[in-house]
């Protein structure tokens, strides 16, 4: 049984702003990350408030600068399903078929996939760890097998979302509205890494709710992918991924954005390998230094080491099958 | 197991089913506090203790009911309304047992608020009878015996509806994909994918709901 709470479902985006700017209040989108943190007891709510009244919120249109408007409260299934995605941004409609399950991503909203809870075992049990609180992260010295080889710093988390690297790998950015007004934060930079606040995952601020995703018009030459590598096919959170939004002009690469999941406490950018790739062809060579330069700097923990590898084979892979065809 | 990673569950943590079914005796005699007044200004809020009144759209009627707002609709259809069918398994999004249908698409009842189901049409397994018969989806689970145990089928079977109402002829590899979402502990699944297959058969020679 959930703890007790409150419970509304305004009508207008203002009124929600309102009430989730209150202590205590939780913001529920699709439930599905929510209600496993509350039963679980990894935060308390006195009060949830809910988008599901706001279907402003809900559906993929057109912007008039020739880009997608993707609402907060589209679910991943519609964004797998949607050709516009499929056609102009194919990282984000594979990233979301990736996302868990067909009845999760139903109910799973991109919004909340965005600012989702991570995964961790020890952060979801019964330890008052570093990020919620406490003053250790038990996965350093602990069971840290698909924990983070990159950024980890006194928390060792992975951001568990798929969505996430792909978005921010087609630049996408966010639109964040508050009582006090409104801002857009670019998916690059809406997660916090654990230098920065280890117990934070967002930079939204209490009270500030995801209204929508706007992917910027996709620039000629674009070709993008999402992959992830997990332990069983049926569903299952990344072990490792990676999100590749390349330019191409002719055979040559003119901007290489890479952005990797499992790696780190926040979706990764991978700059020593974009670094190698721009302005080059997507020969076998510069292939395999990209690959390698994208880890060149992990620091695997006690029982993940076998990640590094593991990326530099699946980046191979994906950078292989994009430039086909150059 | 992939799926223990995402757990640190100790004996004696978390909800049993027993403790489960222990707590609802308390709660449907709760005494009916805050309800909200008709035309009352929304936002509406609740008190904690508060029941809410709700109507709900369940295998066809419409049914009014008093609800706590922590209560989900796998509870609220089980122990408040007695439609067992729908079954408990992981009730942390897992396992798909209390797959049921959400204007046509499957989702987990562990995972929905029953007040977040409000406004929309539900559909139980019973629900896909066709009067006193089965319905097709549930005959070719017979037919092709896609269970051991039975204990993950109505929410296979609910699966698979949803499955089969949003592509009608699924590859094998289709099927498999639509079906991920529903594990059998019994491992019936090469039956499972046939009895899906065979439904969507029958529907192709025009048989079926
Ligand atoms: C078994 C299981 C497997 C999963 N597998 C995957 C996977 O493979 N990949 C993956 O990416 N995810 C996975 N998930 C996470 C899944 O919960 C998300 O994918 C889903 O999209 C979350 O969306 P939601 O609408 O249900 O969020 P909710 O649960 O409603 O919200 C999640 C969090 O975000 C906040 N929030 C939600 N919407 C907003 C908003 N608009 N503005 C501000 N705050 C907001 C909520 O307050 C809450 O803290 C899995 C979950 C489960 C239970
Ligand atoms: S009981 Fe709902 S998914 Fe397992
Ligand atoms: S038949 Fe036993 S769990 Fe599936």
């Amino acid at each position: 049984m959930l703890p007790k709470f409150t419970y509304s479902r305004p009508g207008s985006l203002v009124q929600v702003a309102n009430l989730a700017a209150r202590p205590g209040t939780r913001v529920h989108a699709g439930g599905t990350d929510l209600l496993g943190c509350l039963r679980d007891g990894v935060f308390g709510a006195e009060s949830l408030v809910s988008l599901s009244g706001l279907s402003d919120l809900r559906g993929v249109t057109p912007t008039s600068g020739g880009g997608l408007r993707i609402g907060a409260l589209t679910t991943i299934a519609e964004i797998a399903a949607n050709d516009a995605i499929s056609d102009r941004y194919p990282a984000l409609a594979q990233a979301a078929a990736s996302v868990a399950s067909p009845q999760l991503r139903n109910q799973g909203t991109i919004g909340g996939n965005l600012c989702q809870k991570p995964r961790c075992w020890y952060y979801r049990g019964d330890f008052h760890c570093l990020r919620k609180g406490g003053d250790t992260c038990y996965a350093f010295d602990g069971e840290n097998q698909y924990h983070c080889i990159l950024g980890g710093d006194g928390c060792y988390i992975v951001h568990p979302s798929d969505t996430a690297p792909a978005l921010a790998a087609l630049g996408a950015r966010v639109t964040a509205v508050s009582a006090g007004g409104r801002r857009t934060i670019a998916v690059e930079k809406l997660h916090v890494p654990p230098s920065t606040d280890p117990q934070r995952e967002t930079a939204l601020e209490p009270g500030e709710i995801l209204t929508e995703v706007i992917l910027p018009p996709p620039p000629s030459g674009l070709r993008s992918s999402y992959r992830k590598i997990r332990e069983r096919a049926s569903w299952d959170f990344a072990v490792v991924g990676v999100a590749l939004a390349l330019v191409f002009d002719g055979h040559t690469v003119t901007t290489a954005n890479i952005f990797l999941s499992g790696a780190a406490p926040v979706p990764w950018r991978a700059r020593q390998a974009e670094e190698v790739l721009n302005g080059s062809n997507l020969d076998g060579a510069t292939v395999e230094r990209a690959a390698h330069a994208a880890v060149a700097d992990a620091e695997p923990l006690a029982h993940n080491a076998y990640k590094v590898p593991l990326f530099a084979g699946l980046i191979k892979e994906q950078l292989t099958t994009l430039g086909g065809g150059t | 197991m992939a799926r223990d990673r995402n757990r640190t569950d100790k004996p004696g943590k978390g909800v049993t089913r027993r403790g489960f079914l222990g707590t609802v005796g308390a709660g449907a005699v709760a005494a009916v506090t805050g309800l909200p007044r008709p035309g009352e200004a929304v936002p509406e809020i609740t008190e904690p203790k508060g029941m809410v009144e709700t109507a709900l759209s369940i295998n066809g009627r419409m049914h009014r009911l008093l609800v706590e707002p922590r209560w989900t609709l796998l509870f609220v259809l089980r122990e408040q309304m007695g439609i067992t069918g729908t079954k408990i398994g992981c009730a942390r999004g897992e396992c798909g047992a209390c797959t049921v249908l959400m204007d046509g698409s499957p989702r987990y009842a562990c995972m929905t608020l029953a007040l977040e189901a409000q406004g929309h049409e539900i559909t139980t397994v019973e629900g896909l009878m066709d009067g006193e018969e089965l319905g097709d989806v549930q005959q070719a689970f017979v037919e092709e015996d896609a269970f051991q145990c039975g204990y993950c089928t109505a929410g296979q079977v609910v699966a698979a509806q949803g499955l089969l109402a949003a592509n009608p002829s699924p590859t094998v590899d289709e099927i498999r994909a639509g079906m991920a979402g529903n594990l059998c502990r019994c491992g019936a699944y090469v039956h499972i994918f046939r009895a899906v297959e065979r439904a969507a058969k029958g529907r192709g020679k025009g048989g079926g709901r």
